[in-house]
């Protein structure tokens, strides 16, 4: 069907069944919608503030100001901190789709984008790519900081494209739950405000800032179980050459992909009955 | 699909743009829609004419595949709402009563994307956006962001936006809501210009106004439901007919002048020696000749004559009874007139 006429096929008939949008026509899309994203960035430099500032502020606060009372000197609390902050990245990130997807519903864009002829995941997918160009960003801030502080790498760049990796695989499956949580909200500042409840507490209660030896038992079992301990773990491991790197590696993977399970059917679900 | 065959009337009428049979859509226990039926021939302007609330915007959602009717069928150049969506918003363009585009992109950047969304390639695209800016004189602020448009700027870059395809059918959802009358002239001058160069248009209005400088045709529509359809000049004729105006050289021979119409048969003739008028309802053209006749036979002088059309919202009040807008929200334009008595 190339041409749209007044006198379309008959009912029933094959060539009446609207045409699937093929893998090119759907790459053609998110790099369309892809394209706008990053514009919407160029617009408007402040939205980028926590992904370029949040990894300065983070290691400049925690290093000088708790590092010498938590490790006894900073140069070791940095190798402990970074891979951590490294680690929570693409979760950080992750947690913003949701807010820039109930934007889009707020104003009529999502409504105008719906009446054109492109597949529904697309304008998810785009929003997918976007935040992880941020979170490549904002990893490579921290990182060149880092090092500008006298961060370490004791292994090599495998091991450190290997973290990064690490931290994006978990960070998609927790745009799922940011999605829930963009299409459930009224307003975008409730998603940021319940997004920033979820990620306090997960990223406090982990081992990224201190060692959990020190803290209470019941707070203990939960930064145990915080997906967030065994990312910073892993890329403590993967950036340090210290420490078990396998477990919490598998950790973060089982995590991820159980999240994905449960909440990916739940979002696609939700935005197939919003679009 | 062996069901569909049996249904009658699968794919709508050659001719018809827009096919809407018994449409109904509920929203929890309200009824927006209860069971609408409504067809726009191709190339003609419809006005969906309603307070607030009626129903409009929810057939506008139906039609351009943004939510599902629970019940009815409809059939947009050909295209089914429901089995056809992909291909029917091919042949669509919506412009809504909120601007749709990205404040945040220029109103190059918004077009850009809606052609690269629609299939034109990257040059296609470039070359439709720049066409279009230059039509809706954009192409100065071509560059800007879009949320340093004024209204009617950005009201335009949203038409602007809904004709990138050069789609068939274009709906137009309240296009000039909260707009000032300048800027309103200035939607209805490109509205104009569209429907010249032959686009079929859905246009949902509460401005009686609107629909009488853009419309061909016209649907009332109150609480979900169909209550008048017709021409424009049709549901007036059927609702009030008309009222003769005529205003004699002398003032002084209005008596006379009803008189000699009551002695031929045409009742009704009011007289108001103050603006020195009189007033006869008619309902046709032959009572028109006759008033004339009558009157140029006995040697009135007669200054000037004229004929009065009931406004559309006197035809509203007269449908359902009612006032068509809420008045603390009607616009001035909107202002209910008195009925013709």
């Amino acid at each position: 069907m190339t041409t749209a006429t007044l006198a379309p096929t008959r009912a029933g008939d094959t060539r009446a069944e609207d045409p699937r949008i093929g893998l090119a026509g759907t790459l053609r899309h998110v790099g369309a919608l892809t394209r706008r994203n990053l514009m919407r960035i160029k617009a408007d430099p402040e939205s980028m503030f926590d992904a370029v500032l949040m990894p300065i502020v983070f290691t400049v606060l925690f290093v000088y100001v708790f590092g010498g009372a938590m490790s006894g000197n900073q140069d070791d609390y940095k190798q402990r901190l970074i891979p951590g902050l490294l680690g929570q990245t693409g979760m950080t990130l992750a947690l913003a789709v949701g807010t820039g997807l109930n934007s889009d519903f707020q104003t009529g864009v999502m409504d105008r984008f719906r009446t054109l002829p492109i597949g529904r995941a697309s304008v998810l997918l785009s929003k997918i790519v976007a935040e992880t160009l941020r979170a490549l960003i904002s990893s490579a801030i921290l990182l060149t900081f880092a090092f500008i502080l006298g961060f370490e790498l004791k292994t090599g760049v495998l091991e450190l494209l290997a973290a990064v990796g690490l931290s994006l695989v978990f960070g998609m499956s927790i745009v799922w739950i940011s999605m829930l949580l963009g299409m459930a909200m009224k307003s975008a500042q409730a998603v940021q405000g319940v997004s920033m409840l979820v990620l306090m507490p997960m990223q406090f209660g982990s081992s990224i800032f201190a060692p959990t030896e020190t803290m209470p038992g019941w707070l203990q079992a939960f930064t145990k179980v915080n997906p967030l301990s065994a990312l910073a773990d892993a890329a403590r491991g993967l950036l340090n050459g210290q420490g078990p790197i396998a477990h919490p590696v598998m950790v973060v993977l089982i995590w991820s992909a159980a999240s994905t399970a449960i909440f990916a059917p739940l979002a696609v679900a939700r935005f197939r009955k919003r679009t | 699909m062996t069901g569909i065959a049996t249904a009658p009337n699968t794919r709508g009428t050659a001719g018809n743009a827009v096919e809407v049979h018994g449409m109904v859509k509920h929203f929890g226990t309200t009824k927006a829609l209860d069971g609408v039926d409504l067809t726009v021939r191709e190339g003609t302007v419809l006005a969906l004419l309603g307070p607030n609330g009626a129903g409009k915007t929810t057939l506008v959602r139906i039609l351009s595949t943004l939510i599902k009717p629970d019940a009815g069928t409809a059939f947009v150049g050909g295209y089914d709402v429901l089995r056809q969506p992909k291909q029917l918003r091919r042949t669509i363009g919506l412009t809504g009563q909120y601007a749709s585009v990205d404040e945040l992109l220029s109103g190059y950047e918004n077009l850009y994307l809606i052609g690269r969304l629609l299939d034109l390639s990257s040059r296609g695209a470039k070359a439709r956006a720049a066409e279009l800016l230059e039509r809706f004189s954009l192409t100065e602020a071509a560059k800007r962001p879009a949320k340093t448009y004024s209204g009617g700027m950005r009201r335009r870059l949203d038409l602007a936006a809904s004709m990138i395809g050069r789609p068939q059918v274009l709906y137009l959802d309240e296009p000039t809501t909260g707009l000032d009358p300048r800027t309103r002239n200035e939607v209805w001058d490109e509205v104009q210009r569209m429907v010249a160069e032959g686009s079929t248009v859905l246009l949902t209005t509460q401005y009686m106004e609107e629909a009488e400088q853009l419309a061909n045709e016209l649907t009332v529509i109150d609480r979900g439901k169909v209550i008048a359809n017709g021409g424009v000049a049709e549901l007036k004729a059927k609702v009030g007919g008309q009222i003769l105006q005529v205003r004699p050289a002398h003032p002084a021979e209005l008596p006379e002048m009803a008189r000699r119409l009551h002695e031929s048969g045409i009742t009704g003739a009011t007289i108001s020696p103050d603006d020195g008028l009189l007033a006869v309802p008619i309902t046709g053209e032959e009572q028109l000749t006759t008033v004339i006749g009558v009157l140029g036979g006995r040697g009135f002088a007669i200054a000037g004559i004229d004929t009065k059309v009931p406004s559309l919202d006197e035809v509203f009040l007269a449908i359902t009874g009612k006032p068509t807008a809420d008045p603390a929200t009607a616009p001035a334009i909107a202002l209910v007139k008195e009925p013709v008595a």
